[in-house]
């Protein structure tokens, strides 16, 4: 074999072995993604701002876009309660130096609001670019998206009037979040690697003990909180939320005296006749099943001057071949005052009410 | 007998349709003998006198019903076959007052009228972020890539056809979202079973292992971390998720629940399952995997799902579910009908693992009687409970207290407040108490 031949086979395994592994074990399952499809979906920045694309907006042109896209839900100030909790407020220019949010530590703010919360610029910027606003989710742009952080950020004192916010200087911004020491992670309730071999939490250390005690485990029963009035009937008619068999009811909490149920009409009391008597079982209301719809049949006696007596005398006697092959036996056991209501009923429209 | 007619059968209608006033004034005052009473009188009303039935024997026994007499309806009447129509109390409902828009809201699975650990697809239990839409999967794609090159030696991308060539797994588990209960954790909040503990739900999922398509990617484990999921819908949702999880073959890219495809409201056509971890981790929708080497700190990791402490401090990254039960029958706003025997029943769960025991206590947790586990023990999943009691008409308070595979035992409110206070929001798995008054009301109560 020629050196030239060997290399070709070289280069041949080479290929194979190339396509291989691109492919992964599942052949011709799945593709190789594209720069620009990555580049469409991969929009995430991480607290250390990696994914951040770069850009800027000022104060200015934040208060402009939020003026006429966020207004309406979050307030001009983004301070609004009405749609949902206020994002700006309860923090202070000592919280700002410290870094702790101190109304949370004194449990004296009404509500928490997002920047008494949030400790890192980047998860604003990657929520409101990805998910703002709610109607229209992915519409802003890029710069769009800074000049609204800058304005949100000017409204909370983080940064200045005249700020512009850029790549180049978010994570200063980041450093003068007011609740930015505001996290710890060393509980345990992080499923994957500890802290101690590079990830988060303790390891799964549970933060209450409790034990099986069995028997006389304690020597009173403290109750300490009831369910308040107001909320047994919040939820609507607890009564209507439970099954209507079985060892237990829904209590009735609609606060209404149970009423009679109202004398049923004729059309309902028909209704009941025909499906008790088994009419419904071959003939629908508006629809064939093994006898003709009721619609049909009213179509078929209308205008007949003895329209009640004729049908009636077919629903007792039965009959073949009008309707098709499949006869319709005879219905001596119906009561004669049964059959004058269920064809009156019928030919007046098989109403159900 | 003469003074125990409710013992007769169970072919009347529920009682509290059939109170008058004097019954009304006797449910107020608390006096439990309204529901005889009230029987007696729907007795006479169905019967004509309530001793010419005693006589004559149940008139649903001897007049035939009109199912037994008559042809019933034909088969695929209805295509999609649909609960009875005596079930439409049971239902998934908002919480009024909890969120102010639907669409960025939650709705409760109707615990208080389910049976064993499965929950009916319909039932789910549903949070969404910013609405969910029916996804056309043909247009569907999911794509794995890595925050820089060398997490993936090559990024792909997949259809759902792609992703259903694949061998999947079948496995049952429980989803609990994190802020189930968070109503709870001050003091007594809502009525019913369905409103403290309806955000969880337990489905068979069938999906592709997540480790399998990230070695389709050839991803380097050494180098792997975290995995963030992005979901597909308005919100995009974002969550972190350890690369261990990945690794023990556990976390699923799932399109199959309960024997068919997922529901809309559930994720259609792709969801990421999570086992033991709470349910935003369980992205819907699942549109993309980034494999990276930090976490995300994303808006349901640093904004929202954060665990406020007395301190002042906040946990973030809290994830797992821990140990937790609840009695489901009898639970709050519900009636007993009678004294005698019942079947107390309820869920246990853990994100830890299987669970190994569950105690009930009719008495408040002074005694605790260990109870039967009615069906299959699956880890992170849901074990369905149950116990005998004779209620001798007095006041009670009902409770459950499970424990887990590692030994953790469920805490009380007590024990869960020392640690975190009461301003947690999410993570709340206190031991559930439900107090039995005399009248046969049963009602939600907090016992330290």
């Amino acid at each position: 074999m020629s050196r030239f031949s060997k290399t070709l086979i070289t280069l041949a395994v080479l290929a194979s072995a190339g396509s291989a592994l691109a492919e992964g074990k599942y052949t011709g399952v799945g593709r190789g993604a594209l720069p620009a499809e990555i580049h469409a979906w991969d929009i995430d920045v991480r607290p250390d701002f990696k994914g951040l694309r770069p850009g800027s907006g000022s104060v200015a042109q934040g208060e402009e876009t939020w003026e006429a896209k966020c207004t309406s839900c979050h307030g001009s100030f983004g301070e609004s309660n009405e749609v949902h909790t206020p994002l700006i407020g309860g923090t202070t220019k000592d919280d700002i130096k410290t870094g702790h949010v101190l109304s949370l530590v004194k449990g004296d703010a009404p509500q928490r609001t997002a920047i008494m919360k949030v400790a890192t610029v980047s998860t604003l910027f990657d929520y409101i670019n990805r998910s703002m606003p709610l109607t229209a989710p992915k519409s802003l742009s890029n710069n769009e998206v800074y000049g609204l952080l800058a304005y949100l950020l000017n409204q909370a004192e983080i940064v200045p009037a005249d700020f512009v916010l850029t790549d180049k200087n978010i994570a200063e911004a980041q450093a003068r979040m007011p609740n930015r020491n505001g996290m710890r992670t060393d509980h345990g309730m992080w499923p994957g690697a500890p802290a101690t071999k590079g990830g988060i939490g303790n390891g799964g250390k549970p933060d209450t003990k409790n034990t099986a005690c069995m028997s006389n485990c304690k020597t009173e029963v403290k109750v300490a909180s009831l369910l308040p009035v107001y909320a047994e009937t919040a939820h609507g008619n607890l009564a209507e939320q439970n099954r209507s068999v079985g060892p237990v009811r829904g209590k009735d909490t609609s606060g209404k005296a149970p009423v009679a149920p109202a004398a049923p009409s004729d059309n309902a009391a028909a209704t009941k006749l025909a499906t008790d008597s088994g009419c419904m079982a071959c003939h629908g209301v508006a629809n064939k099943i093994v006898g003709p719809g009721y619609n049909e049949v009213a179509a078929k006696y209308k205008g007949l001057a003895d329209a009640e007596a004729k049908l009636a005398a077919k629903v007792k006697a039965g009959g073949q071949g009008v309707w098709g092959a499949i006869p319709m036996p005879p219905q001596n056991q119906l009561k004669d005052g049964d059959i004058r209501s269920l064809v009156k009923w019928i030919l007046s429209g098989a109403k159900a009410q | 007998m003469a003074d125990q007619p409710t013992q007769r059968g169970r072919v009347r209608p529920a009682p509290e349709h059939f109170l008058n006033e004097a019954d009304i004034t006797a449910v107020k005052e608390g006096r439990r003998d309204f529901l005889r009473n009230a029987f007696i009188s729907a007795s006479a009303a169905l019967a004509g006198t309530g001793a010419a039935r005693a006589a004559e024997g149940d008139p649903n026994i001897l007049t035939l019903p009109p199912w037994t007499t008559s042809l019933g309806q034909p088969v695929a009447a209805r295509p999609y076959g649909l609960p009875s129509q005596y079930e439409k109390g049971l239902q998934r409902r908002e919480s009024p007052g909890l969120t102010r828009l639907p669409q960025v809201s939650v709705s409760f699975a109707p615990l208080q009228g389910l049976f064993g650990i499965i929950t009916p697809s319909g039932l789910h239990f549903e949070r969404h972020h910013q609405g969910w839409s029916d996804i056309d999967p043909s247009k569907h794609r999911l794509m794995v890539h890595g925050t820089d090159d060398g997490f993936v030696k090559q990024p792909k991308v997949y259809t759902v056809d792609d992703i259903l060539r694949l061998p999947p797994v079948s496995r049952m588990h429980f989803i609990e979202c994190g802020a189930n209960t968070g109503m709870e954790w001050g003091n007594v909040a809502v009525p019913t079973v369905q409103y403290s503990h309806g955000m969880l739900s337990c489905s068979e999922f069938t999906g592709v292992p997540l480790r399998l398509i990230l070695e389709d990617c050839g991803v380097d484990w050494k180098k792997a971390k975290y995995i963030l999921a992005e979901g597909a819908d308005g919100s995009s949702m974002t969550r972190t998720i350890p690369i261990e999880l990945v690794q023990s073959d556990e976390v699923l890219v799932a399109y199959g629940q309960n024997g068919e495809m997922l529901r809309p409201e559930n994720g259609y056509p792709l969801r990421l399952i999570v086992p033991g971890v709470q349910g935003v981790s369980w992205v819907k929708w699942l549109r993309r995997i980034e494999v990276g080497d930090k976490p995300w700190a994303t808006k349901d990791e640093a904004i929202h799902y954060i665990d406020l402490l007395p301190d002042g401090q906040h946990r973030q990254y809290t994830s797992t579910q821990e140990c937790k039960s609840v009695i489901t029958t009898p639970s709050g706003g519900q009636i007993l009908l009678d004294k005698g025997f019942y079947n107390i029943s309820g869920l246990a769960w853990s994100g830890r693992g299987k669970i190994k025991r569950v105690d009930v206590s009719t008495d408040g947790g002074i005694n605790w009687r260990p109870a039967r586990i009615e069906g299959p023990t699956l880890s992170k999943c849901l074990t369905r409970f149950n116990i005998d009691w004779v209620w001798d008409g007095k006041p009670a308070i009902l409770q459950s207290r499970a424990m887990d595979e590692t030994g953790y035992v469920q805490p009380g409110y007590g024990q869960l407040r020392a640690a975190r206070g009461t301003k947690s929001i999410y993570h709340n798995n206190a031991i559930q108490s439900w107090k039995v008054v005399e009248s046969g009301d049963v009602s939600n109560v907090q016992v330290l």
